[in-house]
């Protein structure tokens, strides 16, 4: 769905500090769009951020509300969610 | 006898042949390691990597308990990659007549000095808080550990080609006895011991003994660190592990140090396909969700089958053929062959070079399955 830059920003909560984003964008471009581009982190903990944009590769996994591994760039912003990354 | 160097050769290098190989070749022998795929690629890299003490039996703990001290031993020269972790067995009890068997459980092991605990459900709950409600509680066995056993595998196998023994991958064994074995295209490796530890293909090559492959899926999930802390399996496995028919599940959760989770366990005898069967894994998740709610929370990666080789008295084969006391047998570990990997080794090592044994061997021999059978004069 295309973003109406008119329309009202999201409030939400990222990595416990508040922020706003375009309504109907991804949580990762919500995520990006706050300067935030170190999403996870690998096994070994190497920082991690999205790739492909499309739900494939696993790699833009963060914890919303309370849900670990959720794959950003397939989860639509919500006024009032909780966003965490990888430490 | 003892003092000369023989040439052994080990057919098959899972975890068995492995350690097998490992131990005789630090006894100085000459060691020849035979596999027909890759080392550590049957039921040694599908299982939980589980070393747990087990009580079935009298010979079952014996060789469970004293396999696991020589994991305790070795642990400090185990690689990194070999992800030990000592997170103990909490052994969950659902009810009552479970609750029985906790303390029946913890006797027996508190009479052969293993460290147990009885839980009652609020400590249950306390240790493992995403256990539902209502169970009647546990015995904690602490000293329990797991592992991941391919690089383990892989370093038992180096020392082997370090002390100038060989391992000769994507080889068939056709046909073996304690003086030769024979590969597919025809070639005859003479040897003064043969060692078949082919787990569960081992009727292949010693068909007079019935070992036979018993399926199980695992599933692994995506990193939730801390969400269990031990190796967690249901009572209720007892009940359902011993039939040795029908197909079972059993709520079995392991703790990876990755984070990730094990989630077992299902035991199918008669299918010997590898594929994953959806009607016992969906079995198999809804058992583990009966006493882990939160599990249907979690992603799951990957799921996969292996088959166990199972011997129909539950014990391991582990020493001389009857009629060739040059071929030997290390195969019939069924669940616990990563545990039991090392007490057979040195159990057959013991043998060879004519050693005492640290438990008897007796209860292993593969006399007992052909007992009843009568033999060619």
């Amino acid at each position: 769905m295309p973003i109406d830059p008119s329309l009202e920003k999201v409030s939400f909560t990222l990595n416990g500090r508040p922020a706003t984003a375009a309504p109907g964008c991804s949580v990762a471009v919500a995520v990006m769009m706050n300067g935030v581009s170190h999403f996870r982190r690998s096994v070994t903990g190497q920082p991690r951020g999205p790739l492909c944009g499309m739900g494939i590769c696993y790699e833009c996994r963060l914890t919303i509300d309370g849900r670990p591994h959720q794959k950003s760039c397939q989860s639509v912003i919500a006024a009032g969610m909780v966003v965490q990354c990888d430490e | 006898m003892q003092s000369s160097v023989m040439h052994v050769v080990v057919v098959g290098a899972g975890i068995v042949g492995a350690a097998v190989a490992e131990a005789l070749s630090l006894d100085g022998h000459r060691v020849t390691v035979i596999d027909k795929t890759l080392p550590a690629g049957g039921a040694t890299a599908a299982g939980m990597g589980h070393i747990v003490v087990m009580d079935d039996s009298e010979a079952q703990i014996a060789l469970t308990s004293y396999s696991q001290r020589l994991w305790d031993e070795r642990a400090p020269s185990l690689p990194l990659t070999g992800e030990r972790m000592v997170c103990g067995t909490l052994w969950v009890a659902a009810d009552d007549e479970e609750m029985a068997e906790v303390h029946r459980k913890y006797a027996f092991y508190r009479q052969r000095n293993i460290e147990a605990a009885v839980l009652d459900p609020k400590m249950l709950r306390d240790a493992e808080p995403h256990l539902r409600e209502g169970l009647a509680g546990g015995l904690l066995v602490p000293g329990d550990s797991v592992v991941y056993p391919p690089p383990i595998v892989a370093s038992m196998l180096e020392t082997v080609t370090h002390r100038g023994g060989c391992v000769a991958v994507g080889k068939a064994v056709v046909a073996m006895k304690g003086s030769e074995v024979t590969l597919d295209d025809g070639t005859t490796i003479a040897c003064d011991y043969a060692v078949n530890a082919t787990g569960s293909n081992a009727s292949l090559l010693s068909p007079e003994f019935a070992i036979k492959p018993r399926k199980g899926h695992l599933v692994i999930t995506d990193r939730y660190p801390g969400f269990v802390k031990h190796q967690l399996v249901e009572l209720g496995y007892l009940k359902s592990a011993h039939k040795s028919t029908s197909s079972s599940v059993a709520f079995n959760v392991q703790p990876r140090p990755t984070g990730q989770l094990l989630i077992g366990s299902s035991r199918q005898f008669d299918n010997d396909t590898s594929e994953v069967d959806y009607a016992i894994l969906a079995k198999m998740l809804q058992r583990a969700i009966e006493y882990m709610p939160a599990i249907s929370d979690l992603s799951v990666i990957r799921t996969w089958t292996g088959f166990r080789a199972a011997t129909p008295d539950k014990l391991p084969l582990i020493g001389p053929h009857p009629d060739d006391d040059r071929l030997l047998l290390a195969t019939g570990h069924e669940g616990l062959g990563i545990t039991t990997s090392l007490g057979t080794a040195q159990l057959i090592s013991d043998y060879i070079a004519l050693r005492a044994p640290a438990i008897p061997l007796q209860p292993y021999l593969p006399a007992r399955l052909l007992a009843g059978v009568k033999h060619a004069d």
